[in-house]
């Protein structure tokens, strides 16, 4: 009749000569080891995920839990499990929630770069093992021109690759080429460009006496041509009117500055390096006296690459942040250019690199700089540095009519993941509180509001809108 | 007399070229001293070795503009000693890179000649097929390959074959022509005594037109074949990867040039032994009338 005695023995469910299992004892110690055993289940994260959303899916199924138990009873235990599987992915709901990096989708990669000290995060992480450790085995495709890896990733040739930072904006906006979702998972590299003048003008240091100039740029829909535009407009010069702009690979650069056809250039390093080095030129400016800390390359795919292969694009993404991670610190920078300046990377004299990267280098006017900040790795892909290059293609004229700066940036640039990422991997992740990925900066003392894009542009004087 | 001859044009030849190497020698050798006026200057150690011109670097050998004839052997040396190392993907020795523009030539020089001579036959004896076909090639022929680089590109999106692609579309005219030429032009007696005979259309071909068009025909394939090598190295330069004409580019990236003239050298002696081979089959295939 007593049901509530400590060994009830009354009651039909409970065996009287030790435990329900018959591996304890007594009843009750069998009860203690269930409590510990759930105890210890519960603080496993992983079972802890799985349980929970075993049962929220289950409780999903059945609202009412009197049915649930009604069915259970009238089916038994295993056929509900596996009644409910045939309808509801558990499984696979629960791998999905812990996130657990799965198997690698595609392990052969073929990654394209253009070779230029601005790609050194994606470079070195070849020959320094970062992608070895992510199990992937990658092939670096040295590219011709920046035209040629916009043709490689439109028409899937390359799995991923090195580009300047504006171009996949520009090609999911289809200008200059078919439209193609494209994302920028990293940035490459900040700073790290300059302009450089051919020797006969240096004592024409003012841009203002700069009319008739005819300078080189790498592409259209780069960092190069949107700080050399800014820095000349200005100096009150009207880029499209009072100078030629000419687009030309960087080792023609050189030949031309050496020619004569051309009378500076704002270039990737090392060829700025590669210009005093040769002595056909000297540095003017770097480019971070322009805006300091200014995004260059990035390094991004397709969407359709990360939808097909997310795993494979995760271990990219974390050998490629690794990389940008001991490119950032300048103990490494030597060990760094004497890696990719082999012929199979870079291919340039090792100095020419380490004074680019390191910083410390020959003007070309006779001195010897020390500017440490010169280049950096930051990998941070801030959406306020995609809506500032869309303000330029604006105010050139390379879009026309509305933009919709917050939509495309948040969605070109992949901020959230690499945050996540480098929260993963350790690293210091930028300030948690600018929680929007909009931070201010001043470009050549102008301040720049992301929130505020057209009064930005409608504020210059000289702009092709 | 012609063994004199032939002497005389030898010793002219190594005489000109004695000559222009002595003028490589004589323009070269000046430059380097003229070309550093930004060192003159505040010159110190620390500059001249970031400049390249310190004391650590002159094991460096650092070669600005132009290359001496002595720098030049020099590089040919140290590239031909090795040429089938492999370095990676971007960087392999002259060997294998000319073994890959060999391989992208070949390979669209067989599609386009397996097109061609057929083709060719079909219009040369059909006067209709001439003129209906007349207007696409006298439009297609003149279209530089690296015009065609593009639209390749984007449609066959692989570029190693839009490579043997240009290389077909641009060696087929040639071929295409002087088949056609050759075998309208088969003399009307020829073909009159095989109709006498009744020989089948099949026979006709080969035992008759095929024969009397061959020079035509091999002169047609030596001219595609010298356009052919033309073209890879420029479209090597284009697509990247492997390639002759990619060490060219890519040594041209480094400013090396040194590279860059001996890579040229060697386009230009693999060409001459190709338009040999062609000038040997032409021999054979000669027939006077």
């Amino acid at each position: 009749m007593k049901n509530d005695t400590l060994y009830r023995p009354y009651s039909a469910d409970v065996n009287l000569n030790g435990c329900s299992c018959g591996q304890h004892a007594t009843q009750n110690e069998h009860n203690a080891d269930e409590i510990r055993a759930r105890q210890l289940r519960g603080g496993d994260p992983e079972a802890l995920s799985g349980d929970f959303i075993e049962a929220a899916a289950v409780r999903a199924l059945f609202p009412e839990d009197a049915t649930r138990r009604r069915f259970l009873r009238a089916v038994g235990a295993s056929t509900a499990i596996a009644a409910i599987a045939s309808v509801l992915p558990i499984s696979d709901l629960q791998a999905a929630a812990l996130d657990k990096p799965g198997p690698l989708e595609k392990k052969d990669l073929k990654i394209g770069f253009i070779p230029i000290n601005c790609a050194t995060p994606l470079i070195m992480a070849d020959p320094m093992g970062f992608y070895k450790q992510q199990g992937l085995n990658v092939t670096l495709h040295k590219t011709a021109g920046w035209a040629l890896v916009r043709d490689h990733m439109l028409n899937g040739e390359l799995d991923a690759s090195h580009f300047l930072a504006p171009m996949p904006l520009a090609i999911a906006m289809g200008l200059g080429s078919s439209p193609q979702p494209m994302r920028v998972a990293t940035i490459q590299n900040v700073n790290g460009q300059a302009i450089t003048l051919a020797l006969k003008h240096k004592d024409n240091r003012d841009p203002r006496n700069w009319k008739g100039f005819k300078f080189a740029i790498p592409f259209e829909f780069s960092m190069h041509n949107f700080l050399l535009r800014y820095y000349l407009a200005e100096h009150g010069l009207d880029p499209d009117r009072d100078v030629q702009l000419r687009v030309t690979p960087p080792a023609e650069m050189i030949a031309n500055l050496r020619a004569g056809n051309i009378d500076g250039f704002l270039g990737p390093d090392p060829f700025n390096q590669r210009a005093v080095y040769d002595q056909i030129g000297f540095i003017h400016i770097l480019s971070k006296d322009i805006w300091n800390g200014h995004p260059c390359c990035s390094f991004g795919t397709s969407k359709g690459f990360i939808d097909k292969n997310p795993n494979t694009f995760a271990a990219l993404y974390r050998a490629v942040l690794n990389a940008a991670a001991m490119a950032r610190k300048p103990e490494s920078r030597a060990d760094i250019a004497k890696a990719i300046a082999a012929p199979n990377y870079l291919n340039q004299p090792e100095t020419v690199i380490f004074q680019a990267l390191s910083g410390r280098f020959a003007d070309g006017l006779g001195n010897v700089r020390n500017e440490p900040d010169r280049a950096d790795f930051d990998p941070v892909p801030w959406y306020s540095m995609a809506t500032w290059m869309l303000t330029q293609m604006k105010r050139w004229g390379y879009v026309k009519g509305e933009v919709n700066y917050r939509a495309l940036a948040e969605q070109v640039f992949l901020l959230t993941d690499a945050r996540r990422l480098m929260k993963e991997l350790g690293q210091p992740v930028a300030e948690q509180r600018i929680h929007a990925g909009y931070r201010k900066f001043s470009v050549m003392g102008r301040e720049f509001d992301p929130a505020r894009p057209e009064p930005y542009i409608n504020g210059f004087a000289i702009k092709r809108t | 007399m012609k063994a004199s001859l032939s002497l005389r044009a030898g010793l002219l030849s190594v005489l000109l070229l004695i000559l222009l190497v002595g003028i490589w020698h004589l323009s070269t050798a000046t430059s380097p001293v003229s070309g550093r006026p930004a060192v003159s200057g505040a010159v110190d150690a620390e500059y001249a070795a970031l400049m390249g011109n310190g004391p650590a670097a002159a094991t460096d050998k650092k070669v600005d503009g132009f290359p001496t004839p002595l720098q030049f052997l020099h590089v040919a040396a140290d590239k031909l000693a090795d040429p089938f190392y492999d370095h990676g993907p971007n960087d392999k020795g002259v060997g294998i890179q000319l073994a890959h523009s060999l391989g992208r030539v070949a390979l669209g020089y067989l599609i386009a000649l397996a097109v061609a001579v057929p083709l060719g036959f079909v219009i040369g004896m059909s006067p209709l097929m001439y003129r209906a076909l007349d207007p696409f090639i006298q439009v297609l022929k003149p279209i530089s390959p690296l015009a065609w680089m593009p639209i390749a590109l984007y449609t066959i999106k692989d570029s190693s074959v839009s490579g043997i692609f240009v290389i077909f579309i641009c060696s087929i005219w040639p071929m295409l022509i002087n088949t056609a030429f050759g075998v309208a032009g088969v003399r009307k007696d020829w073909l009159n005594v095989a109709r006498t005979l009744e020989v089948s259309p099949l026979r006709k071909a080969f035992q008759v037109i095929l024969p009397a068009a061959a020079p035509t025909i091999i002169t047609g394939m030596r001219i595609s074949m010298g356009i052919a090598w033309l073209v890879i190295v420029a479209a090597e330069m284009l697509i990247g990867g492997t390639g002759i004409g990619y060490f060219v580019w890519n040594e041209w990236n480094n400013l090396s040039l040194a590279n860059v003239i001996f890579a040229v050298l060697l386009i230009g002696l693999v060409g001459m032994f190709l338009d040999l081979m062609f000038a040997q089959l032409q021999k054979k295939v000669t027939y006077a009338e």
